[in-house]
């Protein structure tokens, strides 16, 4: 797969924040490829600057931001887009589903026109033709009664039923790279379960690559191929899905991995990761998971550690343990 | 029952009135919660597990009194709650305390926490002006929050010290029994863990009895040692911790828990899909509540509710398949 040009590069993305206590760098120097047909999960906790991820790389930060870096999809460089060529290609080649579809989804348009909104907008269609597809895009995501369903309000579907027409939204012009945030963090087990397959089977009908957003480890290990963990704006581990849970690297990816009580393991107390993520502001050259960290070193304070391999595969590490040379001293 | 019942419920109903509609005498019950049965044990973690809509957090309220209840009884330590006076209500409700999902939702932005942790009692006359302080400082210190944050406001406090308050707040009236409503589904992985055993550390000092509500099977499998499964508002299957993960015997809790995501990419199992949707509870479905969804499915579970029955030492299980298992063997 690495041979192949990647369908989604973000490179050194940086996004700050101005705010009243100063600069917040929410985002701080991040990498990382999607590749055709694949799915990447992007794994923090809150405040880690993933939701601002996708929201830079969907062009919808609000104007008190600053981006730098690079967001290369499909060989178009996005952030030196135009407005009106970023409306363009958001809703059509890129696409995205949010947290919270009750609050997402526009409370006095029915489903329908909503769904038919992005159609008429992107393509060069008819408004009966828009009509036939979203009743086609309403079956594809699973829900039956379709002819009425388009004539619904978001307040009379549930949850799961608002996720999928949030999902046939999104998939109304064939994107190429579906970014989801948290998108089954708001619903019940039973109907995330469904969600999710029903976007693992979309995924692979339609070959297109999705950036998954999650707090949710167990929801990693169902859909992911690779994985990138962030702390703090930094991204501090990043592999396939098999190097990050047989194989993690970093303290905090172990501690994560440890700290969840995962079905079928009991154990008499959870390991704990002390204290709690830093403030963004006024951070000085570090590891930010410094002071969490059980093996923190002299090192670990004073400098900030790279992303990098230490060995021949993609699994990347920034932590001061795997640089050999510090380790020998 | 070896031990002491702490809390005993007797056949609860919970009826809502749903929005009457003009022109119609008969006024429609939505029944929140339905002939629920249970009880819970000096010092011991009781787990209520459902979707959202099951009547988890009813339970939970009605138990304390924070609402009406519709039919049934609900005896702590041998006294009714519902037909006790005023003085003995407020008595008793020093005695049993309540921990939210959303801690900050639940405390006056207002009020410095030292306040909001003095007034319960000052209220109840269990401290003076005087020994207040103390008391407070030394309940902060028991649930883990720095003294020094004695003057300050809520908003100056992260998710996981807010859950620290709540719980703080709940502990500072030496209570017996907690209800605890999703304290933990708000809260970052790494942060729950923090909380998570600090639940269990205040319970073995003080022989605490918990009745914990989460919709997280992973977190009750952790902390509770009898479980019972709620599906509109109905309890479908109560056991202990092992008998309920390792042998389930109805369909519902083997949907559930095949539904909870596990962090292990090596083992993306073949899940029990759900279809559809929680049904409206306005408009239960005859019979089993469940047979709308459930895959075993039989004409009998369309017609006859099943019956509540104990399948074994302490496991009960409400499901007609369960039934003609027993009957064939």
């Amino acid at each position: 797969m690495t041979q192949q040009k990647p369908l989604l590069s973000v490179n050194h993305l940086k996004t700050y924040f101005q705010s009243d206590d100063g600069l917040v760098k929410a985002v701080d120097g991040i990498n990382f490829d999607v590749y055709q047909g694949e799915t990447v999960c992007i794994v923090g906790e809150s405040g880690c600057g993933k939701s601002v991820t996708a929201m830079s790389i969907m062009g919808l930060l609000p104007d008190s931001s600053t981006i730098q870096g690079s967001i290369n999809l499909d060989g178009e460089e996005l952030t030196k887009l135009s407005k009106g060529n970023m409306r363009r290609i958001r809703g059509n080649k890129l696409s995205m589903i949010f947290q919270e579809p009750m609050t997402s989804l526009n409370p006095v348009m029915t489903i329908g026109e909503q769904i038919t909104e992005v159609l008429l907008e992107h393509q060069v269609i008819s408004k009966k033709q828009a009509i036939k597809k979203s009743l086609e895009l309403i079956k594809l995501v699973g829900i039956g009664r379709g002819e009425q369903i388009i004539k619904s309000y978001p307040h009379q579907l549930s949850g799961g039923m608002l996720q999928r027409v949030m999902i046939a939204i999104a998939l109304a012009c064939d994107p190429k790279m579906l970014i989801a945030d948290e998108p089954t963090t708001a619903l019940d087990v039973t109907i995330q379960a469904q969600v999710l397959n029903l976007l693992q089977d979309l995924k692979e009908e339609t070959n297109m690559s999705m950036l998954l957003i999650t707090h949710d480890l167990g929801v990693v290990a169902e859909v992911a191929d690779r994985v990138v963990v962030m702390y703090a704006g930094k991204v501090v581990e990043q592999g396939t899905v098999e190097e990050i849970f047989t194989d993690p690297k970093h303290p905090y990816t172990r501690g994560l991995l440890q700290a969840k009580p995962v079905l079928g393991s009991r154990k008499k107390r959870l390991y704990t990761i002390p204290g709690q993520v830093p403030k963004l502001v006024d951070l000085k050259p570090s590891c930010y998971f410094a002071d969490r960290c059980e093996h923190c070193m002299e090192i670990c304070t004073q400098q900030t550690p790279e992303l990098k391999c230490n060995d021949n595969s993609e699994h990347k590490v920034a932590c001061w343990l795997y640089e050999k040379e510090v380790v020998h001293q | 029952m070896t031990q002491e019942a702490i809390i005993q419920v007797n056949q609860l109903e919970k009826k809502y009135k749903a929005k009457e509609k003009m022109f119609r005498k008969n006024t429609e019950y939505i029944k929140a919660v339905d002939n629920v049965s249970f009880h819970i044990e000096q010092g011991e973690t009781f787990g209520l597990v459902g979707e959202s809509g099951s009547g988890k957090s009813t339970i939970g309220k009605s138990i304390l009194r924070l609402q009406s209840i519709s039919n049934g009884e609900i005896i702590y330590n041998g006294k009714n709650v519902f037909q006790l006076d005023k003085k003995e209500m407020r008595h008793l409700r020093t005695k049993m305390q309540f921990v939210f999902q959303d801690p900050f939702s639940s405390l006056n932005p207002r009020l410095r926490i030292g306040d909001a942790l003095a007034e319960p009692l000052l209220d109840h006359g269990l401290a003076t002006k005087k020994n207040v302080k103390e008391k407070v400082m030394e309940t902060m210190e028991v649930c883990g929050l720095p003294t020094y944050h004695i003057n300050k406001f809520p908003h100056e406090f992260s998710g996981g010290q807010r859950q620290r308050i709540g719980i703080a707040r709940a502990m500072i009236m030496d209570p017996e029994f907690i209800v605890a409503d999703e304290p933990v589904s708000a809260l970052d992985v790494s942060i729950q863990a923090q909380i998570i055993n600090l639940f269990q550390e205040l319970q073995e000092e003080r022989n605490l009895s918990y009745l914990f509500i989460s919709h997280d099977l992973s977190v009750v499998e952790h902390l509770c040692s009898r479980i019972g499964v709620l599906y509109l508002g109905t309890m479908m299957e109560l056991a202990s911790r092992d008998q309920l993960y390792e042998n389930p015997l109805h369909p519902y809790t083997k949907a559930l828990l095949s539904a909870v995501p596990i962090p292990d990419p090596t083992k993306r199992r073949e899940r029990i899909l759900l279809k559809g949707d929680l049904p409206n509870p306005a408009s239960p479905p005859s019979g089993c509540k469940f047979h709308t969804r459930c895959p075993f499915a039989m004409d009998i579970c369309r017609r006859v509710t099943p019956e509540f029955k104990e399948r074994e030492p302490g496991h009960f299980v409400a499901c007609h398949l369960v039934d003609k298992d027993e009957t064939n063997t």
